[in-house]
């Protein structure tokens, strides 16, 4: 079973992020990127497929600056096969990206195409599901647990209030949730040996697909800063409080 | 407690423009190294140190390594990471890839060691002593002791030790007793303790490789007496698994003022008889051995100081940020500010800062010309790097940046103002797991007896004269845009006419009174520590303003490199001719005084 695993290159989780002051987005000059969690865990999920025999070959793919090839690399690192940057300095919408990803699995024609449930960068989380309908796959979205048996996958999948276990049919896109698995650090030797796998860089434009925005961001701010608290002087005062001012009881 | 980030920009500007990983990079054996391959080495190891090994820091302070029946036991999470240390092929990374391992530059290493330090220096020891091990018998192990144990140490799937001090044999290690009596067999019979041997005696790894030094018995008295053994916990059988417990034993662990987690240990050898022990080399020659490994190690303890100087940094940095105590000074405004506003506050940080990427870069320096004395084609190149910069710089490395270590740790306690007295918030740990590195792998005393005698008198000076040609070519450099680099090369071009003033002086007095220029030495290494790092700072700000010029993006930390230049120059290089006063200067008070008034 051939693989194809997303990964996307985000500001590292441990940034604190500022807000450009022009209010257009959030500053990404000379701060840290990483591949973004989710996308970690679904690379590493595809690497257990592989180990366990299930997955033959794994092909990871990156839409974005020229950079996400080294997102591209510690998937690589990791333990994917090879790599496809689809390289465009815009910023790159779900759709988009759905579209472009749609275009490299009718090329690559893998069976099961893993995602992270989400971007850690703007949370659209809508990838995987607009991928799933493009191509007319099932989709297994959140999920928790993989097995394959017989054509098909058993997912078991993180809903509210507790788990759901679907079984859909191959070939497939499923989107990764937190517990799915622990992914692991790169070996030196991995790192070592990703240096030497290939990595096909081609534009939306050779995919045949218009990544223009469709969307508009009118404001980004900053969530606003904590007030600071009072003291109350007696339990009636904070239950009047919280009934008249904080209007919560 | 604040995270550990390992500091990769630095470290990555550092290899780049200061040590000049690009000409070791060229060379044929090094070709792996591309800056690419070292981004990724550096971002991955850094989330191991961070994520896995930094947590450990502080409850295996509270801990320790704990001794009871015989066995010790390292602090909870230190076997899951020093698996996940050995699964990574990290131990690997400098090593010859005969025996598995990577090849890689040791300039590379050395950083990626400084990040293992930075997280958790008593756990970083552990590999530390291994890497001590596979040096020794990839340079004087027979063929068979290579592939017995060789690549095993450098997997880390085993470790290794040093056991050269005895209770009457620390500095002077000619004075040691045990004893090596060969059993006829070609093995020999062991007997005698050994002390302050780290990782003697633990939990991570399935067998432990003792290298021991002993003498035979008919061996001359001193150093020229001395062999060097493996003796392994476990002998291996056939198969090279681990097979029968060989007669030695750890009899106790040491109760430290730091690196609690990593257990110091008394070894027991031969309470049953003799413990087997396989000669490495020639008898008599294991001093001349165990130097080959030596100067890699105080290269490694050097980098020691600057990891945990930079722990403290972040972590003083981080408090000073979060802090709120009292107003700012000057200003109508009521409300209190994070003290990270207060001048004298500022100061200390950048104090901290600027010390700790001067040392950082004199570190990184240093280790990149091992590479090229190992690996440059042109004989007088090796040459040149070996005698004129390792040989040299070598005890500089290992006093003055574990020296700075103590300091630096000591004004991050100084940051936390009262809390840094209380033991919760680590600040007092980097403090005390600083205070062993100016005392073990020689003193830094020893280290500046041997930088006076050894690297500047016996070659008459011919190091210090090329070290100083060097700089001097840093200050000929010129059409520098605005006020920062003039005002740096002044400094240095001021701390180098004093150097050299001292370097005469050190030169004319080791000639008439040795006792004279030696009680000179430590304050000698000082100005020289002290300058070289100003002089690399300066060169990193060379390398800064030109990729400013050049457009680069980086242009907050570029900046922040060419400011920290400046700052040290002004309120650090001044010390160089104080430094190079006193040791000009103190010798005869110091000498004046009698024994017995002290």
């Amino acid at each position: 079973m051939k693989v194809l695993v997303a990964v996307k290159r985000v500001i590292d989780a441990y940034v604190k992020v500022r807000v450009k002051s022009d209010g257009s987005g959030v500053e990404t000059q000379n701060v840290k990127m990483s591949m973004n969690p989710f996308c970690e865990i679904a690379v590493e999920e595809a690497v257990r497929l592989k180990e366990a025999g299930v997955a033959t070959e794994i092909v990871a793919v990156s839409c974005g600056p020229q950079q996400s090839q080294e997102t591209i690399r510690t998937a690589l690192a990791m333990g994917a096969d090879r790599g496809i940057l689809v390289q465009s300095d815009e910023a790159l919408e779900p759709l988009a990206i759905a579209k472009i990803l749609k275009a490299v699995v009718d090329k690559e024609q893998p069976e099961l195409v893993l995602l992270g449930k989400q971007a850690v960068d703007n949370d659209f989380g809508q990838t995987g599901q607009m991928l799933s309908a493009l191509l007319g796959w099932s989709q297994a979205t959140y999920a928790s647990k993989i097995q394959k048996a017989d054509g098909e996958l058993t997912v078991t999948r993180e809903i509210d209030g507790g788990l759901e276990t679907i079984k859909v049919k191959l070939p497939a896109i499923v989107t990764a949730d937190l517990r799915l698995n622990e992914p692991r650090y790169a070996s030196l030797p991995n790192i070592m040996k990703a240096k030497k796998k290939p990595i096909d860089t081609m534009s939306p434009a050779d995919l045949g697909v218009d990544a223009a925005p469709r969307l508009s961001v009118v404001k980004v701010t900053e969530p606003p800063a904590r007030q600071a608290g009072v003291k109350v002087g007696s339990v009636a005062e904070l239950v009047d409080k919280l009934k008249n001012e904080a209007k919560v009881i | 407690m604040t995270d550990y980030r390992a500091p990769i920009d630095e470290m990555r500007f550092v290899l780049s423009e200061v040590a000049g990983l690009g000409r070791v990079a060229a060379l044929e054996p090094y070709a792996e190294a591309t800056p690419e391959l070292v981004e990724a080495v550096l971002e991955q190891a850094g989330r191991l140190a961070a994520e896995e090994i930094a947590p450990l820091n502080h409850p295996g302070d509270r801990t320790g390594s704990v001794f009871e029946n015989g066995v010790v036991r390292t602090p909870e999470g230190f076997q899951r990471a020093y698996r996940h240390y050995v699964e990574g092929g990290w131990n690997a990374l400098p090593f010859e890839p005969d025996w598995g391992g990577q090849g890689l530059p040791w300039a590379l290493a050395i950083a990626v060691s400084e990040m293992w330090n930075s997280a958790n220096m008593a756990f970083a020891l552990c590999p530390l002593l291994t890497m001590g091990a596979v040096e020794l018998l990839q340079a004087h192990g027979s063929a068979g002791q290579k592939s017995l144990y060789l690549s095993r140490l450098v997997s880390g799937e085993w470790t290794g030790t040093m056991n050269l001090t005895e209770p009457q044999a620390g500095s002077d290690v000619g004075a040691l007793k045990t004893r090596a009596v060969p059993a006829g067999d070609g093995t020999y019979r062991i007997t005698g303790q050994k002390i302050f041997i780290t990782y003697g005696e633990h939990d991570l790894a399935e067998n432990i490789v003792h290298m021991v030094l002993a003498r035979t018995p008919d061996a001359p008295a001193g150093t020229k007496g001395i062999s060097l053994f493996i003796v392994p916990k476990f002998l291996p059988d056939a198969e090279g698994r681990p097979g029968r417990r060989n007669d030695l034993r750890c009899a106790s662990i040491e109760h430290k003022i730091g690196i609690k987690a990593s257990p110091t240990c008394v070894m027991a050898y031969g309470d049953d008889g003799g413990a087997t022990g396989f000669l490495v080399g020639q008898e008599n020659r294991g001093m001349e051995y165990m130097f080959t490994m030596m100067n890699n190690a105080r290269l490694a303890v050097g980098v020691q100081g600057v990891a945990i100087a930079e722990r403290a940094y972040q972590q003083a940095r981080d408090y000073a940020r979060q802090r709120v105590q009292g107003r700012a000074l000057g200003s109508r405004d009521p409300a209190p500010v994070a003290i990270i506003g207060h001048p004298d506050v500022r100061r200390t940080l950048l104090l901290m800062k600027s010390q700790t990427e001067a040392a950082r870069a004199l570190a990184y320096y240093t280790v990149a010309s091992l590479d090229l004395a190992k690996a440059h084609p042109d004989p007088g190149e090796r040459e040149h790097h070996r005698t004129d910069v390792v040989e040299l710089l070598t005890p500089v490395v290992k006093s003055w940046c574990t020296d700075l270590g103590v300091e630096i740790a000591s004004m991050g306690v100084q940051v936390h103002g009262g809390m840094g007295f209380i033991e919760e918030t680590g600040a007092g740990q980097h403090y005390r797991d600083a205070r062993i590195n100016p005392i073990y792998e020689g003193t830094n005393g020893i280290q500046a007896l041997d930088l006076v005698g050894r690297k500047i008198a016996r070659l008459e000076g011919a190091p210090a004269r090329a070290f100083a040609e060097e700089v001097r070519g840093f200050l000929r450099n010129g059409s520098d845009a605005g006020d920062d680099l003039p005002a740096i090369r002044e400094a240095v071009g001021e701390g180098l006419a004093a150097f050299e003033a001292a370097t005469d002086w050190l030169l004319e007095s080791w000639a008439r009174n040795p006792v004279e220029a030696a009680t000179g030495a430590s304050a000698y290494l000082r100005a020289l520590g002290t300058l070289a790092g100003g002089w690399l700072l300066g060169r990193g700000a060379e390398a800064a303003a030109r990729r400013l010029a050049e457009g680069d993006g980086g242009v907050g930390f570029l900046k922040a490199k060419i400011a920290t230049a400046r700052f040290y120059a002004d309120a650090v290089l001044p010390q160089v001719g104080a430094n190079a006063a006193t040791a000009m200067r103190a010798a005869d008070s110091t000498l004046a005084l009698d024994e017995a008034w002290l």
